[in-house]
């Protein structure tokens, strides 16, 4: 396949923490995405994220080997809290962070309008799938690049790319949900703690596994049991739009929403940098450096053989995928829908 | 002293009725209750839109010369070509008044007087501020705000003059996907769905590995199981600002469970009547105010958070 680009796409990756962050950039990443200790960002997990002088390190390491970092300011402030997301804004613009990855209204403008020359990237937790929703926050808040939901076929990607005013990136490996990001309640419905205002998503504080009287471990969020396994099996953690459930017109437990599987989208590169997707995104801010030093040095690795015209072996990823299963999610056709 | 009226609102249909008794339901809205604003439209599926469209200008025509104001909800999730032109087409209809539920469509009615819907992200006052500066007077929260965010929100809606309304019945909408999960259930995919989600007209309960009554399918939405009840806290919404009561649709109770409202807002019965009336329409599906009590959401609390002030 032949690849006519304007520009080379960029490898976004994760950090968690100031030791994966450097391991990342070590490891090829262009850019760095990553956020504070606390409820303005979706990934408010125990022992990840940065203080302030871990973030002020880590952007002069970035830095100092060519590469970006975003901070992703990305959760909903509930009313009355506000406050806090200003903050984050005014210390990631200090910090000099290359962006900030917005989701709020609200926090978009405030960053808009306090600084007009930091870059807003909006978050996938912003829900803007489509032409207008995309236009809309271009226009309104001078939001320089979209990270698409994880919904879209690669030729509704094409197409968008060519009718909005600004880059487009896209999520390639890790951890795949199913529910449209910056909608869903499930997680405060079972625990109390939400995934648009806390930042968390099944938080581990609420997960218990139990073993029943047949032997079987069942994995449990808060009261809710989300899926079972036997003593054979690897259990997977108990996210609710990845559990088995029962419905009365089926006789056995199925997977109402998806089976646990990672994202993979090895043998789709060509064609999304043929769409015109300016960065390609890992996901696993939560995941360890041994993790990262391996899929970010193996996409580093794919990205420049595709652009170089080679063709790309990443079987090897499958070990890290999550029950060693990958999927094409919605990318490759529409009967994922 | 100023008495400030409560409104109660009948939010869209969620589910997928034939549209004869989708029809039939408005028409008995329309003549009987005491509801002060419908809102019709297709909110979940685009797939479903079509089917009421022969019925709307009996429907509205009916609804209007019973004195209920008519607005019209957009659809949660616009992705497809035929979803953004639906949107388009709606949003730039003059007859009647639009409410907002995704981004694409505040797109369209930016600076024109419009309402947003619960499906729009509006937690802050920050972004409420805004959106009523782009021309919204109307907003309902989401469903997910506790007590004390609401209770700002209405501080700050008063100095905009924006109307707030919070759901305050029936199932809750927790999520929206690409994917069709009826569909799924029936090893079909959404383009080939056979309209499976019509046997389903409170949504399709999903049990966990457990048999403990979880969620609720409907098409592309995963809902509650439990029921909504946020009647007995009507008197306290209203203290903090909000000013209308919605109502989500079923396919059981629904007039009894507006005309319960309507006694709350007229004082005739206690908060305490007004949850036992309801849970006992419902028989073994719980009710639910977890969200409001800033608890799980599914749980249910009598405790009276009003008098702990």
């Amino acid at each position: 396949m032949n690849i006519n680009i304007q520009h080379k796409p960029e490898l976004v990756c994760p950090a968690g923490t100031p030791a994966s962050l450097r391991t990342a950039v070590d490891s090829g990443a262009d850019t760095v995405y990553c956020g504070f200790q606390n409820a303005t960002n979706a990934r408010n997990f125990p022992g990840l994220n940065f203080t302030t002088a871990e973030l002020e390190e880590s952007i002069a390491y970035a830095h100092d080997h060519k590469a970006h970092v975003l901070v992703a300011l990305n959760t909903f402030p509930p009313a009355g809290q506000f406050p806090l997301w200003k903050d984050a804004v005014d210390l990631a613009y200090k910090l000099g962070a290359n962006a900030i990855i917005v989701a709020d209204m609200g926090v978009a403008l405030y960053a808009k309008n306090k600084y007009p020359d930091l870059r807003l990237h909006l978050s996938v937790q912003a829900g803007a799938p489509s032409v207008e929703a995309i236009k809309f926050y271009c226009e309104e808040f001078d939001v320089k690049r979209v990270v698409l939901p994880r919904i879209l076929t690669i030729a509704e990607i094409k197409s968008l790319k060519q009718e909005i005013p600004c880059e487009i990136e896209c999520f390639i490996f890790g951890n795949h949900g199913l529910m449209a990001e910056g909608r869903c309640s499930l997680t405060n419905y079972a625990t109390g703690l939400s995934t648009n205002m806390d930042g968390v998503c099944s938080p581990a504080n609420f997960v218990s596994y139990q073993v029943d009287v047949n032997r079987n471990l069942n994995t449990e969020l808060n009261r809710f049991t989300i899926d079972s396994f036997s003593c054979s099996q690897n259990p997977g953690y108990p996210t609710i739009c990845k559990g088995r459930y029962t419905v009365a017109h089926r006789d056995d437990p199925y997977y109402a929403f998806e089976e646990p599987l990672s994202l993979n989208l090895a043998d789709l590169l060509p064609e999304l940098i043929a769409a015109g997707v300016n960065a390609f995104k890992i996901e696993g801010r939560q995941r360890s450096k041994a993790y990262i030093q391996n899929v970010v040095s193996s996409w580093r690795n794919a990205i420049d053989t595709v652009l170089e015209g080679g063709t790309v072996n990443m079987d090897h990823l499958l070990s890290l995928t999550e029950g060693h299963k990958q999927t094409l999610g919605a990318y490759e056709t529409k009967r994922w829908k | 002293m100023d008495t400030i009226q409560g409104n109660l609102t009948l939010g869209p249909i969620l589910f997928h009725w034939p549209a004869e008794t989708k029809r039939d339901f408005y028409f008995k809205i329309a003549d009987e209750s005491p509801i002060n604003t419908v809102y019709l439209g297709e909110v979940v599926c685009s797939k479903r839109s079509p089917f009421l469209m022969p019925y709307y200008a009996e429907i509205t025509d009916r609804l209007a010369r019973a004195g209920k104001k008519v607005v019209f909800s957009s659809l949660a999730e616009v992705m497809t070509q035929r979803e953004r032109k639906i949107t388009e087409e709606l949003c730039h209809d003059e007859k009647y008044e639009v409410e907002a539920n995704d981004t694409s469509a505040i797109y369209h009615l930016r600076k024109k007087p419009h309402r947003i819907g619960q499906y729009c992200n509006v937690y802050n006052e920050e972004t409420l501020r805004y959106l009523a500066l782009n021309g919204a007077y109307h907003v309902v929260l989401p469903a997910e705000l506790p007590r004390n965010t609401i209770s700002v929100m209405g501080e700050t809606a008063k100095t905009l003059d924006v109307s707030l309304e919070v759901q305050v019945s029936g199932r809750v909408g927790l999520a929206l996907s690409a994917r069709c999960y009826h569909a799924r259930s029936y090893g079909r995919v959404k383009d080939n769905c056979q309209y499976v989600c019509e046997h389903d007209p409170d949504g399709m309960p999903l049990k966990t590995l457990t048999d403990q009554r979880f969620l609720c399918i409907n098409g592309i939405q995963t809902m509650s199981y439990g029921y909504l009840n946020l009647l007995p806290q009507i008197p306290e919404l209203m203290e903090m600002g909000v000013t209308n009561f919605r109502i989500s649709p079923h396919s059981l109770h629904t007039d009894t469970i507006i005309e319960t409202a309507y006694s709350i807002l007229q004082g005739s019965i206690s908060g305490e009547q007004a949850a036992s009336i309801v849970q006992s329409l419902l028989g073994d599906v719980p009710c639910f105010n977890g969200f409001y009590n800033h608890a799980a959401g599914y749980e249910w609390s009598n405790h009276d958070h009003s008098l702990s002030r």
